[in-house]
């Protein structure tokens, strides 16, 4: 849930990064934090395994800068994509403004990335949230490998609604912009609408 | 949506950090922070610049959900006040109406009886001012009419964030 501030002329956004384990969404987030300049970023929190996987969360917060004299904050999460960590992944989405669903674009993680865009649809619902109508954006990572899926195959697999898609590595950065500008975006005109 | 936009205005932020400021000096207090449960800071009083605000709203909120979590399996509604204890500083958390969590950090010139005590008093006034502000929003929510400064963004305002 979007927090807007008239006092200090603040507003804060959710982003939550979703996907299946190891599929990319901490990688998102570090170069995200290596890209941006030092006064747009605040810290960045893993709170990890000793082996680098999220155990609860990332963190990121970002101040863009301003739109109609309010300063825009974007605050950027991944969840523990390992199927264990449901607990957690549910607390994470609340308060959710928008999702970036990351799927895995090697062969073998096809059905990973299905049981876990299921689990988002399931552990929305639960929230009161609906899919369909919450700021939305998929991104196929990892392209850069040989044994991919076609984006066309991913595309009808994870993206029937035909929200705003990306390819993406991101190891290199390529496609990684593209997506956080893309559900940036659609959270403002959902803002816009002042639902 | 499962609940209305949080929204924060002048009069309403000047009442609520006039009362902890109160409480930061009667409970003897280094920091309060007052931050929602998504992890936003609303507000912070005392040593603040000393402090990440950002990152320990994040990481509070992380605490409280997590905590929230354990407390429903065990069948507990919630666990309403967190107390970790350090070597010299100390964190009192609990939450306030529901909805928000108020963050006291002590050290030994203070104590957890009188920290406890004080944050039930300034909670009770916390608490009706933001079931103000969530009147507020609701009714805000049902009239369609705004003054909301975001019906009128364009694509340029959005892409100028990027650059
Ligand atoms: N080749 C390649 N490797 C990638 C890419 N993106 C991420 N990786 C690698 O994949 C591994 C897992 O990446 P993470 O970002 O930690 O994955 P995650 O989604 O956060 O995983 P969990 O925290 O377990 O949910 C790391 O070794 C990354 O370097 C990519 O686009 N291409
Ligand atoms: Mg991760």
């Amino acid at each position: 849930m979007s927090f807007i501030n008239y006092a200090s002329r603040e507003i804060n956004c959710k982003i939550v990064y979703y996907g299946p384990g190891l599929c990319g969404k901490t990688t998102n987030l570090q170069f995200v934090y290596n890209k941006t300049a030092p006064e747009a970023k605040g810290k960045m929190i893993s709170l990890a395994t000793e082996t680098e996987r999220t155990l609860f969360f990332d963190f990121l917060p970002l101040a863009l800068g301003e739109i109609k004299g309010f300063k825009t904050r974007f605050h950027l999460y991944t969840v523990p994509g390992q199927v264990f960590y449901d607990a957690s992944r549910k607390l994470i989405l609340k308060g959710v403004d928008g999702v970036v669903f990351v799927a895995d674009s090697q062969e073998e993680r096809i059905d990973a990335n299905i049981e876990s865009l299921d689990n988002l649809n399931i552990n929305l619902k639960e929230q009161g949230y609906d899919l369909n109508r919450l700021p939305f954006v998929v991104q196929y990572n990892k392209r850069d490998l040989p044994n991919i899926v076609s984006v066309e195959e991913l595309r009808r697999e994870l993206n029937p609604a035909n929200v705003p898609d990306f390819e993406a590595c991101a190891t290199t950065g390529e496609g990684v912009f593209e997506t956080l500008k893309a559900i940036a975006k659609l959270i403002l005109i959902d803002l816009k609408k002042g639902k | 949506m499962p609940s209305p936009q949080m929204v924060m205005y002048e009069d309403e932020y000047k009442k609520i950090n006039h009362i902890i400021e109160k409480l930061l000096r009667e409970a003897n207090s280094k920091v309060i922070f007052l931050v929602d449960k998504n992890g936003q800071l609303i507000s912070g009083v005392g040593e603040t610049e000393r402090f990440d605000t950002t990152s320990l709203a994040s990481l509070t909120a992380g605490n409280i959900a997590a905590t929230g979590g354990l407390a429903k399996l065990i069948g507990e509604k919630e666990f309403s006040i967190l107390f970790h204890e350090g070597e010299k500083d100390n964190l009192h958390i609990s939450i306030v109406g529901g909805r928000v969590i108020l963050v006291v950090l002590f050290d030994s010139r203070s104590s957890l009886g009188l920290v406890r005590l004080r944050v039930k008093k300034a909670s009770e006034e916390l608490t009706a001012i933001f079931d103000g502000l969530l009147k507020r929003a609701e009714e805000k929510e049902k009239s369609s009419d705004s003054e909301f400064p975001f019906a009128e963004i364009t694509d340029d305002d959005i892409d100028n964030l990027f650059r």
